[in-house]
């Protein structure tokens, strides 16, 4: 068998690539896909443990994140397209209207 | 007695509603009517006092006691508003009420068309109340009231044609000047009430007769009362504003610088003769001073050209006789010439203002003459007046200057000098009086007879004259022989034996008809140095016999008024003497330049030290007050230098930390999201690891 542990450490991998894609990324999409990226990556934690555990209720929570995620995406992508209309960039640093 | 009581304030009382009713309603409503008022008021005052007169002379030992309430009481300090009638007050309420009368009457005549009319019997009424209560009232601090009220009554009218300025600054100098006069009163008062305990007459006299008053305390107040007399009866040093009050119409010469308020001083001293009586002294000071003033006034009258100031010159004059009488110790005397006096001085000035009418406001007697011819009745009551006031046999001046001079002598010691300047200056007197009926009546007309043509008076100007003459002509006989003895005399005694022994004397032939014959000699002698220097023409100068003859026509000419008629009046004579004694005469005609020498040594100081206040005031204190105002300006600058900078600048700190802090807290705010999202992510990670090494 693989051992649990690899799974994790995998599943936290890209967590963490998905975070840093989050927090460094200038494009709107890219910040999208890297936040499906930590869905995701928490999604594997979740059908790892469901695995090795042997509960199914694992299996079940991924598919709602799943759902979620699907649904999240379609909300973000129309803020995307939203956000486009009205300052014709999908640079993240020029969105700072919140800016002291 | 309530009756009388009443009577006695009424007195005063009408010419007191007269001025309050000319004066309020003069300028509307009585206007050129105002002497209804003011002479009605003025005739019901004299028949009440007549009727009031008449009850004292019933029981003259019984003084009239009206008192109308207690006015102030502060501590042992009381003074009553109370009048009283004895003979005396009677005496000078017969002729104050009397001369005041017919000169109100004359004053009807005279004022008639004058714009201020109203004004005028105003302040006459008001004088006439000021005079009759300093008259009858019964205590010094009463008589001081009246006393201020005729000085201020002087000074209105004295400048009554304001806009005459030297109306106006005589006024002013007759007020200065009785004004020294009134403090030394009012010390006076002080001094009596602080060793007698009270100042009405009846306490005060008493306790003098019972020894309160040591010599020299008498001697103090005595001195001080007659400074106040000085100054109120115009003798020397403060005489000098009576000649510049002739500026004033001619009535009010007539009633106040003649027959009422100069008279003031002398009915003063003759009230007080108790305390006069006790200080030797003063009675040395007071007859020294009459008999030095009726010979120097009488000098300056001798070459005076208005005719108004020689009768001014001869007030002062006849005034020093009055106190050279109380000042040997003939009160009644000295008063008996008060009374004969009001009524041949008040019948000069009259007659003056008559002459001075009829020759449209001429007063200098140089531009007048023969006017014997136009203004006969104003002629023969002057020629009456001048008679009494040379003291001839029989006229009313006769018998009262005599009894002075007589008993000048009689008092003996340095009292026979005063008699000697007395009879000089009764030689100038006669010498001017008649003068100045040559000048003014006889003689040839020295005016322009196509401007000016001299008419004869109204009769209301006439007849008071005429009721003058009269009292001139019988006044001193009728109530004055024998000499020291007659009805006036013995009346006026009861006042006041009970303090002062008096005894009347006999007539005797040694000394007293020598003195009477040589009085008359004096009068006439004057007499004659008039007429010679005058009117003898050249055939009658030749030969003593001549002149006496030529005088004696003359004589006869005035006495029986001028029938004879004399047509020439010689002025070669006297500008002779003036040109042959020029310093004398200049000496005489400048008033020996005591005005000047008042000028520059009493009034320039006084100026200067006004002035020098005035720079004191300027500088000092209004620089102190500056000074306050400079330094609060410093302080509140200062002060706003200190709230703008300490206190505005904390307020203004405080917000500048705040921003300060806030300042780095803005950055927080970047507006970028993933920002946001790190510090989040951040904040998780510290959380966690805190969770994981702590718990």
């Amino acid at each position: 068998m693989i051992p649990l542990s690899f799974y994790l450490t995998f599943g936290v991998l890209l967590f963490v690539i998905g975070v840093i894609g989050v927090l460094t990324r200038r494009n709107v999409v890219i910040v999208l896909m890297s936040i499906e990226l930590i869905l995701n990556a928490v999604n594997l934690t979740l059908i790892s443990f469901s695995h090795y555990l042997n509960d199914l209720r694992g299996q079940v929570f991924a598919l709602f994140v799943i759902a979620v995620a699907a649904s999240e995406a379609a909300v973000g992508l129309a803020l995307v397209i939203a956000l486009y209309r009205g300052k014709h960039t999908f640079n993240l640093d020029d969105v700072n209207l919140l800016k002291w | 007695m309530h009756a009388m009581k009443l009577l006695v304030w009424l007195i005063p009382l009408f010419p007191a509603l007269g001025a309050l009713t000319n004066g309020l309603l003069g300028k509307r409503v009585t206007r050129d009517k105002a002497h209804y008022v003011a002479v009605g008021s003025v005739g019901i005052s004299l028949v009440l006092a007549l009727i009031v007169i008449i009850r004292v002379m019933a029981a003259p030992e019984q003084p009239i006691h009206a008192k109308a309430f207690t006015w102030i009481f502060a501590g042992s300090f009381q003074a009553d508003m109370a009048l009283m009638v004895d003979p005396l007050s009677a005496i000078m309420l017969f002729f104050v009420c009397g001369v005041g009368f017919l000169v109100h009457l004359y004053a009807v005549g005279y004022m008639h068309g004058d714009p201020g009319y109203w004004r005028f019997f105003t302040y006459l009424n008001l004088f006439m109340m000021s005079m009759l209560i300093l008259v009858l009232a019964d205590n010094y601090l009463l008589m001081f009231v009246g006393w201020e009220g005729v000085g201020l009554c002087s000074y209105l009218l004295i400048g009554f044609w304001y806009e005459r300025p030297a109306a106006s600054q005589a006024g002013k100098k007759a007020f200065l000047v009785n004004r020294i006069g009134d403090a030394g009163f009012m010390m006076a008062v002080f001094l009596i009430f602080w060793t007698a305990g009270s100042i009405d007459y009846e306490t005060v006299f008493n306790q003098a007769h019972h020894g309160v008053f040591t010599t020299g305390v008498a001697t103090a107040a005595t001195l001080l009362l007659f400074v106040g007399a000085i100054g109120k009866s115009a003798q020397v040093p403060l005489y000098v504003w009576l000649p510049d009050a002739m500026e004033g119409p001619t009535p009010v010469s007539a009633l106040i610088h003649a027959a009422t308020m100069v008279t003031a001083g002398v009915y003063m001293v003759v009230r007080s003769q108790v305390l006069f009586m006790l200080a030797p002294t003063t009675m040395m000071v007071v007859a020294a001073v009459g008999a030095i003033t009726a010979i120097f006034a009488a000098s300056i009258g001798l070459v005076q050209t208005d005719i108004k100031r020689v009768l001014a010159y001869s007030t002062v004059s006849q005034l020093g006789y009055m106190f050279l009488a109380c000042g040997v110790g003939a009160f009644s005397s000295g008063l008996f010439h008060v009374m004969t006096h009001a009524f041949f001085k008040g019948l000069l000035f009259l007659g003056a203002g008559s002459v001075i009418h009829a020759m449209h406001e001429e007063q200098d007697m140089r531009h007048m003459g023969g006017l014997y011819k136009h203004i006969p009745g104003t002629y023969r009551t002057m020629a009456i007046a001048t008679l009494a006031i040379a003291g001839i046999f029989p006229f009313a001046g006769f018998w009262s200057k005599d009894e002075i001079l007589t008993m000048a002598v009689k008092a003996g010691g340095i009292n026979a000098f005063f008699w000697i300047l007395g009879m000089c200056a009764a030689f100038m007197t006669s010498f001017y009086m008649f003068r100045l009926l040559f000048m003014t009546f006889y003689g040839q007309e020295r005016f322009d007879e196509h401007h000016v043509h001299p008419h004869e008076s109204p009769s209301v100007m006439l007849t008071p004259l005429k009721i003058l003459a009269v009292l001139s002509l019988i006044g001193g006989i009728v109530v004055g022989i024998p000499p020291e003895n007659g009805l006036f005399h013995r009346f006026l005694g009861h006042a006041f034996h009970h303090w002062v022994e008096r005894h009347p004397h006999a007539f005797h032939l040694w000394p007293d008809l020598f003195l009477m014959i040589l009085s008359t000699l004096v009068a006439f002698a004057g007499f004659f140095t008039a007429y010679s220097m005058y009117l003898s023409n050249p055939q009658e100068r030749a030969s003593f016999g001549g002149k006496i003859s030529g005088a004696w026509n003359v004589l006869w000419s005035v006495v029986i008024w001028n029938r004879r008629g004399v047509d020439v009046f010689y002025t070669e004579r006297a500008e002779g003497f003036a040109t042959k004694y020029a310093l004398a005469y200049d000496t005489l005609l400048n008033k020996y330049y005591v005005d000047e020498f008042y000028h520059q040594y009493v009034v320039r100081p006084i100026m200067w030290g006004m002035n020098a206040l005035w720079v004191f005031d300027g500088t000092i204190v209004d620089g102190i007050v500056n000074g306050f105002g400079k330094f609060a300006r410093l302080y509140s600058n200062w002060s706003g230098w200190v709230d703008r900078r300490y206190v505005d600048g904390s307020v203004n700190g405080a917000a500048e930390l705040v921003r300060g802090g806030s300042q780095v807290f803005r950055l927080l705010q970047t507006g970028v999201v993933q920002n946001y999202l790190l510090v989040m992510a951040l904040g998780v990670f510290v959380f966690v690891a805190i969770f994981l090494i702590a718990v």
